[in-house]
């Protein structure tokens, strides 16, 4: 037997109404995206109209477009997109390529294969700034261990400007990569078998297999890793900042940090965020619309 | 029950909370980069703890972050620290912000200008240059000077060798050609062994502090402080000379140097990498110490050298002075421990903890100069120091300086006319923008 409350008694009236326990949970949660989020944004997309220094006591003056037109002309800045652009491709190319080859090879019976797998997922467990740190000293040219097992004896790696930026893209590409193993392996689980048995009855190749079954089914979640590892790649700041400081490893968020907190142009650096957050916009929408084609097949 | 035990617990927690506003009240907070200054001056305060009773803290931050630190605590009016010993650059941007207190009152009433050294009075405390308006009190004299493997240059097969190939005895360079000269000699990349380290890390101020003094010493400037004129003087011919020198220079560190300050300059003499290296004279105690560095019975110091024709000789001016934050409550108590810190007896005391003394009398005394190995050439750095712009604008100008040099000097990029060029155009643009040019 079910017991009711009469809606009207005193016991009804002290509890909570479904919408004040919605209200309830969901307010503090929308008061602090308000707070650090919505409002942050709008009020920067203001000083960005604007030549505020936060260094200075003198008010916010009202320049119009003269931020953005500046930077736009800026050649330094032009390099800092390009540096950041080139990186995105070997940085997330790179962690596509070694993440997707070690989900394949550990998308079958091994011994010890959760074990591997743990192994595998540390990388992207420490912080940032730590395996920047440990990394600089590998490449380091007096004492890493770098060039000493592949026998290149002084060359500097994070020092020479035309590999720089190469160097710090392995180094993410080391760090990452288990991500992109992860959801790749979610992926190559759950195709179903019977495709791959049935396949195999009709004899098909090991590439028609890989290229008409095992691609477009993983697809969808290979996508979805590479829209975050793109996302993050653009923003990456704290690898490139603790390892190279070359013209060539300037990428466009230590530009933004530079112009921030080192030099104090508050008006510019904020048109700049919004001129990196509008192409983060656009490179994500038009991976979200492939998504959603591979989806739909 | 109830009640009583959430009085109880409220009792304590106002307790506790007043507590805590009476340790605040009499507890001073300083600001500093985290390096071993600032440990001495820890140390020095007990003194002023046990003479008034007034706590006081020296809060550090690593030096990369201390700039960042500093100024979004004044941007906020925060008054965390009461006092903030800043990079001699910052008093531009410390006293036209309103963040640093005027001191000249307090120069005036305590004669602090003719106690102190004339250039840290120059460097550290005054702004506009030539106003005799003061925003800090010399604190922690500084300059760039050199430290040396003096068992390299001792040993006689070395010496023999040296002046078989350039006619002159190996010794403490007494100019640049010299320095140079050394530097090729020592560069053996098979021993692992290498001529010279230099400052190259451009995230802050390291880079430009090696090349400005190198142009200083070339008979070159970096502009007219007064009136604030670039073109033909940032890139006249004596600069162009003094930059590819240092680029020259650069051929000879140790591999991948291309991003180097302090901590990698003094590692090139502990892990006997360079038989000279560049440094702050407040990095060289570590130098000195034979547990920090198993070369220190072999470490030796001088002071920059001149120019190429043997003058000019100038050295970069580090170092940094205190000032009082405006935004602080406890002005008084700031005033009060300024008027302790610059007493002659406080001075020596700090000489002997092993900070920089900018008193005239202690820096000059027998005694000071003959402390510690490195002193001596302290001593003649700070009778030539010469600092970068200290504008309210210098972290732009010194961005822009870094952006120019560090490619020329560590990739290869252009020429020393071009980044010289280009600097000019970079400052002027910026010196306009801030209405500088009437």
């Amino acid at each position: 037997m079910i017991s009711t409350l009469d809606p009207g008694s005193p016991a009804a009236r002290r509890g909570l109404s479904d919408i004040s326990i919605r209200n309830l949970f969901i307010i503090p949660t929308i008061a602090f995206l308000i707070v650090f989020n919505i409002f942050p944004l709008i009020y920067s997309l203001g000083y960005s109209f604007t030549d505020f220094r936060a260094s200075s006591n003198a008010p916010a003056t009202f320049v119009g477009l003269q931020n953005y037109r500046d930077l736009l002309g800026d050649e330094h800045v032009w390099n800092n997109f390009s540096v950041t652009a080139k990186y995105v491709l070997v940085s997330v190319g790179g962690q596509v390529l070694v993440g997707f080859g070690v989900a394949m090879l550990l998308n079958r019976k091994i011994p010890f294969k959760g074990f591997i797998t743990t192994l595998l997922l540390l990388p992207m467990m420490m912080s940032m700034v730590v395996v920047g740190l440990f990394w600089e000293l590998l490449y380091s040219p007096s004492w890493g261990i770098i060039n000493y097992a592949l026998g290149l004896e002084d060359f500097g790696w994070l020092s020479d400007a035309n590999v720089a930026l190469y160097a710090i893209a392995i180094t993410d590409i080391w760090m990452w990569s288990p991500f992109v193993m992860l959801l790749c392996l979610a992926g190559l689980s759950a195709i179903p078998q019977h495709l791959y048995e049935a396949a195999a009855i009709d004899r098909a190749s090991r590439w028609y297999t890989f290229t008409r079954i095992t691609l477009p089914l993983v697809t969808p979640l290979l996508l979805i890793a590479i829209i975050f590892r793109t996302m993050e790649a653009f923003k990456t700041f704290d690898l490139a900042f603790i390892m190279s400081t070359q013209e060539t490893t300037e990428l466009i968020s230590i530009k933004l940090y530079r112009l921030a907190f080192q030099e104090w142009q508050t008006g510019p650096s904020c048109a700049l965020a919004y001129m990196v957050l509008i192409m983060v916009l656009a490179i994500t929408n038009i991976y979200v619309k492939y998504l959603n084609r591979a989806k739909e097949r | 029950m109830r009640r009583s035990k959430w009085l109880g617990i409220l009792a304590a927690a106002t307790f506790a909370l007043a507590g805590k506003a009476v340790l605040a009240a009499d507890t001073l907070t300083i600001l500093w980069a985290e390096w071993d200054p600032a440990n001495y001056l820890q140390e020095l305060v007990k003194d002023y703890e046990k003479q008034t009773g007034v706590k006081v803290k020296v809060e550090t931050v690593p030096w990369p972050d201390f700039q960042t630190k500093a100024f979004t605590e004044f941007n906020a009016k925060g008054d965390a620290y009461d006092l903030v010993v800043g990079d001699s650059q910052w008093l531009g941007a410390g006293s036209t912000g309103g963040h640093y207190v005027d001191l000249t009152e307090f120069f005036k009433q305590h004669n602090v200008a003719k106690t102190m050294a004339a250039a840290t009075v120059t460097g550290y405390a005054e702004y506009p240059p030539g106003s005799k308006k003061y925003w800090a009190i010399p604190l922690e004299g500084d300059a760039n000077g050199w430290a040396y493997r003096k068992d390299w240059f001792e040993d006689p097969k070395e010496k023999a060798a040296f002046k078989a190939k350039y006619h002159y005895d190996l010794g403490v360079p007494k100019d640049y050609k010299q320095l140079r000269d050394i530097a090729e000699f020592f560069y053996r990349p098979n021993e692992k062994k290498y001529g010279v380290a230099l400052y190259t890390d451009n995230t802050y101020d390291a880079l430009a502090m090696g090349v400005e003094q190198t142009i200083f010493s070339f008979g070159g400037d970096l502009g007219d402080y007064s009136t604030y004129k670039v073109r033909g003087i940032i890139n006249s011919k004596q600069n162009v000379e003094a930059l590819k020198f240092y680029k020259e220079l650069y051929k000879f560190t140790p591999p991948g140097w291309a991003k180097v300050f302090f901590l990698e300059d003094n590692q090139a003499i502990t892990e006997g990498l360079a038989a000279m290296s560049m440094n702050f004279f407040a990095f060289f105690p570590a130098l000195a110490n034979p547990a920090t560095n198993k070369n220190a019975k072999g470490t030796g110091f001088f002071a920059n050298p001149a120019g190429p024709g043997g003058k000019p000789r100038f050295a970069a001016l580090g170092g940094q002075g205190v000032s009082v934050v405006s935004y602080s409550k406890k002005r008084d108590q700031a005033f009060k421990w300024l008027e302790w810190f610059i007493r002659d007896d406080v001075q020596a005391r700090w000489a002997e903890l092993g900070g920089y003394t900018c008193n005239e009398k202690v820096l000059s005394s027998e005694k000071f100069r003959k402390a510690t190995p490195y002193n001596e050439a302290f001593y003649q750095s700070m009778l030539m120091v010469k600092d970068f712009w200290a504008t309210p604008e210098y972290a732009e100008l010194l961005e822009q300086m870094n952006k120019r040099m560090h490619p020329f000097i560590t990739a290869n990029k252009g020429t020393a006319e071009e980044a010289l060029n280009g600097l000019a155009d970079d400052w002027e643009n910026t010196f306009k923008k801030y209405k500088r040019y009437k």
